[in-house]
Order: structure tokens, then sequence, then C-alpha cells
């Protein structure tokens, strides 16, 4: 019938408590959504490490790539005025 | 004229590598982690897939001598226990084996090299366990030697399998516990109780100090491993780290080392151990030890076992698929 393959991979996102961001905790293989949910609550919270999964197939993530890190983030270190440290406020100016 | 420009093209893509090697040396350097889409070395990925599907192997081979006394286990408590730690070790190999994949190789390529005898594992998986203070050695020293040696790897240069390393650790220690609260017990028990446990002792030792790897005579640590953090301590190093941990603990429980020649050196602070008998060390991970056979049949019974499994499991997929795009 088919092939004896390891399934599809998919990455698995842990939101710790509630109130805070998921996290990327890393993947599981499964034929489905529902099945990797199951496999990633095995795997990834057997210590209550979590309280919602996220299950995205690995295909589907587009990600940038680290050969262009230098270019594609780099516009953002001459402009320290998006810092609040940049503005220098005399002593006595309170609340700001 | 083509030709010059073929070698000026060569020189091009060689002074492109010196360059890459560089910066992936500084970045290391630097304490930085590698990720899979950097640019590494060949010997780097080779290395990584090498150690990394060794030591995923060694988790789930790892489960089958802890497995045999699930159902034996002497109380619910300790069932219960053996379980989830059973259970640990498969997520282990499960985080390993996707730490293995971002580097370009599939999981079913890694069990075919496991299931056919090419891939290795850790020689202490071969040994068997007849007793139940078997449970309680490899928790207590097999388990604590693990730790040593993964602490150890947390700090290596590769980002997934140094994010491995760090939750497999905070899952050992409890391995580790179970197994010294397992020797404890005995040993404090009648005095059949007590000898099982020294038993144990005495058959785990030596394989235990000996899965840490071969002297450093016996395998100079290449500068450039230890150089690009694939390797963090000499073989020698964790091993007597395991050992001067280890011997107190033994001392505790009143269990004793069953090396002879062992004794604390005042001058160096550290425990000098007893001659290895590393013919047994390389006649094991050669295939000769005493459970070589059974762990590969085992692997080989399961695998052939599941299989109906995911079959199943494909089909259902693709059938609800199929009816989820007709409707
Ligand atoms: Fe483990
Ligand atoms: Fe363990």
């Amino acid at each position: 019938m088919s092939n004896d393959s390891q399934w599809p991979v998919w990455e698995v996102f842990l939101q710790g408590n509630p109130g805070i961001p998921h996290k990327h905790v890393g993947n599981v293989h499964a034929t489905d959504a529902e099945m990797a949910i199951q496999n990633a609550r095995d795997v990834y919270t057997r210590r209550s490490e979590g309280i919602s999964i996220w299950v995205v197939p690995a295909n589907a993530i587009s990600a940038s790539s680290p050969e262009d890190q230098g270019a594609f983030f780099e516009p953002s270190n001459d402009k320290p005025y998006r810092h609040p440290t940049f503005y220098k406020i005399p002593e006595g100016v309170k609340y700001l | 004229m083509t030709f010059i420009i073929i070698k000026l093209h060569l020189n091009n893509l060689i002074m492109e590598e010196g360059k890459q090697l560089e910066s992936f040396e500084a970045k290391i350097a630097a304490g930085h982690k590698i990720e899979p889409k950097d640019w590494m070395p060949e010997a780097y990925r080779k290395q990584l897939i090498r150690m990394m599907s060794q030591h995923a192997h060694s988790e789930i081979v790892g489960m089958l001598p802890e497995g045999n006394w699930i159902t034996r286990a002497p109380s619910l408590r300790r069932k219960a226990i053996l379980l989830a730690k059973v259970q640990d070790e498969a997520g282990h190999g499960l985080y390993l084996y996707s730490a293995v994949e971002t580097l370009g190789v599939d999981r079913t390529e890694l069990l075919h090299q496991l299931h056919t005898g090419k891939a290795k594992y850790s020689s202490i998986f071969n040994y068997p366990t007849l007793t139940w203070a078997d449970i309680g050695a490899i928790g207590w020293l097999v388990d604590g030697a693990a730790i040593m040696n993964q602490t150890a790897l947390a700090r290596g240069s590769y980002g997934p399998y140094s994010r491995a390393m760090v939750r497999i650790c905070k899952e050992e220690s409890f391995h580790n516990r179970q197994g010294y609260e397992i020797m404890m017990t005995l040993a404090k028990g009648t005095s059949e109780q007590k000898q099982m446990a020294q038993d144990a002792l005495n058959r785990w030792w030596w394989p235990s100090i000996m899965m840490l790897g071969p002297s450093d005579d016996q395998s100079p640590n290449s500068d450039q491993l230890m150089r690009w953090k694939v390797k963090m301590e000499s073989n020698d190093a964790i091993r007597e780290r395991f050992i001067d941990r280890t011997i107190p603990q033994a001392e505790f429980i009143g269990l004793t080392i069953p090396d002879k020649d062992m004794k604390f050196d005042e001058k160096t602070g550290h425990y000098s151990h007893g001659k290895i008998n590393w013919d047994e060390f390389f006649d094991v991970i050669k295939g000769n030890g005493p459970c070589n056979a059974k762990r590969l049949k085992d692997r080989n019974d399961a695998d052939k076992n599941g299989r109906w499994v995911r079959d199943a499991a494909i089909a259902y997929a693709e059938k609800q698929l199929k009816e989820k795009q007709a409707s």
C-alpha cells in the first residue's frame, strides 16, 4: 500500500501559562492535525509544560534566510531614535 | 580562456568557502549556536548526524532492558514510576530524531540503519536486566553517567542538539533519583535484598563507567571537534566527574564499588580507578555483548508489528482528506 513513511512533520507551539504567547518547542510526525496535537501532548507536555498547543505543517512555514540576516535586519540599527533612551529629559521632569 | 575563467571561478569558490569557515568558527568561539539553515562544514554536519543518531538510537534501545521489568515491578508506585521513566526515554528518542532531521536526514533512513545493524547505540544497553535491583542500578548509574555526558553536550554548538539536551537533562534527574531510591530501599531491606542491590552494582558498575567511551589515549579528541564544540569534554574527564560523584552515594547506602584499586587521591582530589577491561567494551560495541542480538531482534519486531498501525493511520488520514475535499 503506502511506503513505510514516518508521516509528515508538524511544528509544535506551546502556551505555557494563560496570557503569554505560544512558543516553538519542537516537532512531531503525524498523519493529520488531530494526531499531531495528541502526539505533541505526549511528547512535549508530560510535566504540565503547557495549557494550549498549536501545530503547523512544517512545510507551511516560510522563514527569513540566515544569509540575508545582515541586510534584512540592519536597517533598524541606525534608527536609535526609535528607543526612549535616545531622548534627554531634564532632571525634575516626571512621568516621562 | 574558458580554462582561466573556470580557474578564477574555482578560486572564488575556495575563497568564499574559507570566509564561510572563518565566520562559522568565529560564531562558535563567541558562544553562538549554529542553526539548521546556517552554513556549516561538511565534516561538522557528518559528525553531528553520526553522534545525534547514535544518541537517539540509544534512547529507544534503552527502553528495552527497563521495559522488561514493567509488568513485574514490585508495587503499583514503582510500576507507575518505571512506566513514566520509559515513556520519557521514548520522548528523548523523539527529540533527538527530530533534531537530526534538521540536518537533512530522514527518520526512516536512520531507523533503517539501526534495524539493519549498521548504526551503533550505547554499549550499555546490551547487558541484561536480571533482577529488580538492575532497574535501580540503571537509573542510578546509567542515567547518572548519561547526565554527566548530556550536561556537557548541552553546551555544544549545534542549536537543535543543544536545546534537546537541555530538555533531556531536566527530565533525567528524576530517572537518576528514582534509581537511587530503589537501591537505597533494597540496601536498607533484608540481607537478601541488600545482596541483590550489591549484585546489581557489581554487574553494572564497569559497563557504566565504560559507556562514557574509550579512554583519552585510545580516542584522541580531535582538536577540531573540540573547537567546533561538537565534543565538549574528554571521555576521561567526564568519567572522573561521574566516579567522584557516585562513590559517596554508594558509601551512603552501604554498598561497595566493585573495584579493589579504587582510591581517593589526596593530591588530585579525585578518585583513581582500577584497570578498565576495554577488550570487553570493544567486543560489545562490535556486537558480541550478552544482549546485542536480542535488542536488534526486539527493535525489528516492534517495527514490523507496528507497521499495520502506521499504514492504517495513513489510510485513515487519506480517506478523511478525500471526504473533506468531496464535501
Ligand atoms: Fe534519556
Ligand atoms: Fe533517562
